[in-house]
């Protein structure tokens, strides 16, 4: 948990052991990922704003040598502050003032993904270059090269490849990979739509995996 | 007919055209001061010069002719003496002699300082001399005879016989009584007046061809003059248009120190103060935006904390007595308004920074209204309020950020059940070709006349003593008009007391399309009427 707010700290200290989690904290975004190294925790929350070094190149730090989710605590409501912190990793971010609740929601949909266990291979993309998903072994790839996918992109390819002929709206896969249960920011969609394309598509521009059909959602290319 | 008609034709064309050049000129009065001041000049010029013309040919000519006249009258008081003497040797009776002593006469006296003239003589009647029955003794007016008859010497204006036969031209007769042997003659002078009348007429040209060479002079001088004036004026007008557009930097070129340069600089002057104030202003508004902001901002982080406690004290209620227990429950529910207020707060300074941006991309409407629904269901079930729903079975795709389109929906959903006192409330959706209407209706207690323009207001209430299930934060109407007119699109309301309220929801079909008319009445009487 990287926030400079002592308080904020403490009292979300207070209410995640009470849902059985056990935080550490960091106040300083320069220490931060210092303490991601020492600790290796199953999830990062952070702050966006922090003194030392911003949230935002806190996020890219971590996402560069890890997949470990992370939610984004954000006192900003403008669509460019949200975007670019998206953008430098974050798998899903909470607008202060948060409900403990759905904060504690968010995380455990996060966390979900170490249940699941469950054998199967699946396949898509067009069958020259199919894209084959190992949802078991967590594994991605294409042309016998495996592909680096964060959790949260690993859980919306293999949300959309389960059922390939099936469209998604934005608010289901919100509800179905990130956890929401009311209509949230479709934008989260959107930009990890855009980061899943720029690791799985040959060329983003011309998405071949991940298709968009107009003014409903997306639906996982044909296998 | 057929000519009949086109001749009418032509007539109520020209009539038009005639019609139309009058418009133009009136038009080029009423906005040229150039034309205006031309045209004044050249009548006021015109005017002028025609009086000093008049006066200054009828002063030359008369000064012409009163010569002519003067040295005609000396001319025939020294021909009296020659007359005399050649009347006397003749006999006169005889008609020849008396052409005879015309021509003695004539000769005698021509070519005299007068000019060259002609003679008749006359005979008092019953003298026995032959008349003269030449055409001139006949241009003799009876009126100088009489006079002549009495012993004067007398002169007259007529016309004259030329040398050509039947020809006559304007000239001067003067008339004199002769005493010969003979008896008492009349010998009358015709002097011819072309020369004289060549001078006038010459003056006349002149004075006309110089009347209207000032005219057009002075009209050149004012238009140049007026050219020199309008011009620095019309270079203002302009910059004044400029800067009233919002070009803050416009100014006018000055040159010298004349009472344009001084305009001009005024101007400038007046321009640079308005820069200056609106920049103030500008910079005022800027800072008050982002304090708004900046508040919101900082009010999270602390209120998060607050929350926390407040849900922890909250789970934990049970264990408390119980004013503790209602202490936590209160602060739990107070926290939730104070959240939404912030958030509204925020949402509006953002709409005061001009920096909300609009996400749109065709969807379905009716999904929204679905979606709007059923985020209310539960503040209808508090109200014991239904909701009826009247939308088209097909697909209405607009161009929206539906996001934005919920929340104005959710806001007027939840006015409606808030006002509704328990009676239905019915969302009814209406399209065309460019636009789609949504209204949202409800049977409560409805607006006075005049409350209809105020619900937009920030913070306004209808009514203040009613409680409100919602804890609306008085800012939701006015976000809802904001996000409405961000999609270029209209939000209105109707009520009347008593019978409720409408408000209505016009969206263009595609973004950038500008709504001329809603798909469906504001006032719901209007849709009643139809049905009937």
């Amino acid at each position: 948990m990287v926030d400079d707010d002592s308080a904020l700290a403490e009292m979300l200290g207070i209410v995640l052991r009470t849902d059985q989690f056990e935080p550490a904290f960091v106040a300083d975004g320069a220490r931060a990922l210092q303490a991601f190294r020492e600790t290796k925790p199953d999830i990062v929350l952070l702050d966006l704003m922090l003194p030392g070094m911003s949230g935002i190149d806190v996020c890219r730090a971590i996402r560069a040598e890890s997949g470990t989710p992370i939610i984004m605590l954000t006192a900003k409501t403008d669509t460019v502050d949200v975007v670019l912190g998206l953008e430098s990793g974050a798998d899903d971010y909470v607008m202060k003032p948060f409900k403990p609740k759905e904060l504690v929601a968010r995380m455990r949909a996060r966390l979900r993904h170490h249940e699941d266990i469950a054998s199967e291979t699946l396949m898509i993309g067009p069958p020259e270059s199919p894209v084959e998903i190992d949802v078991q072994a967590h594994q991605v790839r294409r042309e016998g090269r495996p592909i680096a996918l964060t959790p949260l992109e690993f859980d919306l390819l293999v949300a959309l490849a389960r059922k390939p002929r099936q469209v998604f709206t934005r608010e289901v896969l919100l509800e179905q990979v990130w956890g929401y249960r009311h209509a949230a920011d479709t934008r989260l969609v959107n930009v990890h739509v855009q980061r899943l394309r720029a690791k799985v598509e040959r060329d983003p521009e011309k998405p071949e995996v991940v298709l968009t059909v107009r003014g409903v959602g997306y639906k996982a290319g044909p296998p | 007919m057929r000519g009949a008609s086109r001749v009418s034709r032509w007539v109520v064309a020209t009539r038009r055209g005639a019609r139309q050049v009058l418009a133009r000129a009136a038009d080029d009065w009423r906005r040229s001061l150039q034309v205006r001041v031309g045209a004044t000049t050249v009548l006021v010029t015109g005017l002028v010069t025609i009086v000093i013309g008049v006066f200054l040919v009828d002063k030359v000519s008369g000064g012409v002719l009163r010569a002519k006249r003067d040295a005609a009258v000396d001319q025939a008081k020294i021909g009296i003496n020659v007359a005399q003497d050649v009347l006397s040797t003749f006999d006169l009776t005889l008609t020849q002699n008396v052409l005879q002593a015309k021509a003695d006469i004539r000769d005698k006296l021509n070519p005299s300082s007068a000019g060259t003239f002609s003679i008749v003589l006359l005979a008092r009647s019953g003298t026995g001399v032959a008349a003269d029955d030449s055409p001139a003794a006949h241009a003799i007016p009876a009126g100088l005879r009489k006079m002549v008859q009495q012993s004067n010497l007398a002169s007259q204006y007529a016309r004259i016989p030329s040398g050509r036969p039947g020809a006559r031209v304007a000239g001067l007769i003067v008339g004199e009584p002769v005493q010969s042997g003979a008896g008492l003659f009349e010998l009358y002078y015709l002097f011819p007046l072309t020369a004289e009348q060549q001078t006038i007429s010459l003056i006349q040209r002149t004075v006309l061809l110089a009347g209207v060479a000032l005219v057009v002079l002075v009209l050149a001088i004012a238009l140049l003059v007026t050219r020199q004036v309008v011009r620095p004026v019309r270079v203002a007008a302009k910059s004044a248009g400029r800067l009233a557009a919002g070009d803050l930097s416009q100014r006018i070129p000055v040159r010298g120190s004349d009472d344009l340069a001084r305009l001009g600089q005024s101007f400038n002057d007046m321009a640079d103060s308005l820069q200056r104030q609106i920049r103030r202003l500008e910079e005022l508004s800027r800072l008050q935006r982002r304090f708004t902001s900046d508040v919101s901002h900082e009010l999270r982080t602390p209120l998060t904390t607050i929350r926390m406690a407040a849900e922890y004290l909250h789970a934990s209620r049970s264990d408390f007595p119980p004013e503790l227990a209602r202490a936590a429950e209160l602060l739990h529910a107070e926290l939730d308004r104070f959240e939404s207020l912030l958030a509204d707060l925020l949402e509006i300074s953002r709409y005061d920074a001009g920096a909300a941006q609009l996400e749109s991309e065709p969807a379905d409407l009716r999904g929204v209204i679905a979606s709007t629904v059923e985020a209310n269901r539960m503040l209808a079930d508090r109200h014991g309020s239904e909701i009826v729903v009247n939308v088209p079975d097909t697909p209405v795709m607009i161009d929206m950020d539906s996001r934005r389109v919920e929340r104005i929906l959710r806001n007027l959903v939840g006015n409606a059940l808030d006002h509704g006192e328990g009676k239905p409330v019915v969302i009814s959706l209406g399209y065309d070709d460019d636009s789609v209407a949504v209204t949202v209706r409800d049977h409560g207690v409805g607006l006075k006349p005049g409350q209809a323009s105020l619900v937009f207001n920030r913070f306004w209430r209808g009514d203040p003593s009613r409680s409100r299930l919602t804890g609306g934060t008085g800012l939701g109407l006015a976000i809802s008009l904001e996000d409405a007119r961000l999609h270029d699109g209209w939000l209105q309301a109707w009520g009347e007391p008593g019978r409720g309220a409408q408000f209505r929801l016009t969206l263009p079909r595609r973004a950038g399309h500008t709504l001329m008319h809603s798909p469906l009445p504001l006032n719901p009487d209007e849709l009643d009427e139809e049905d009937e």
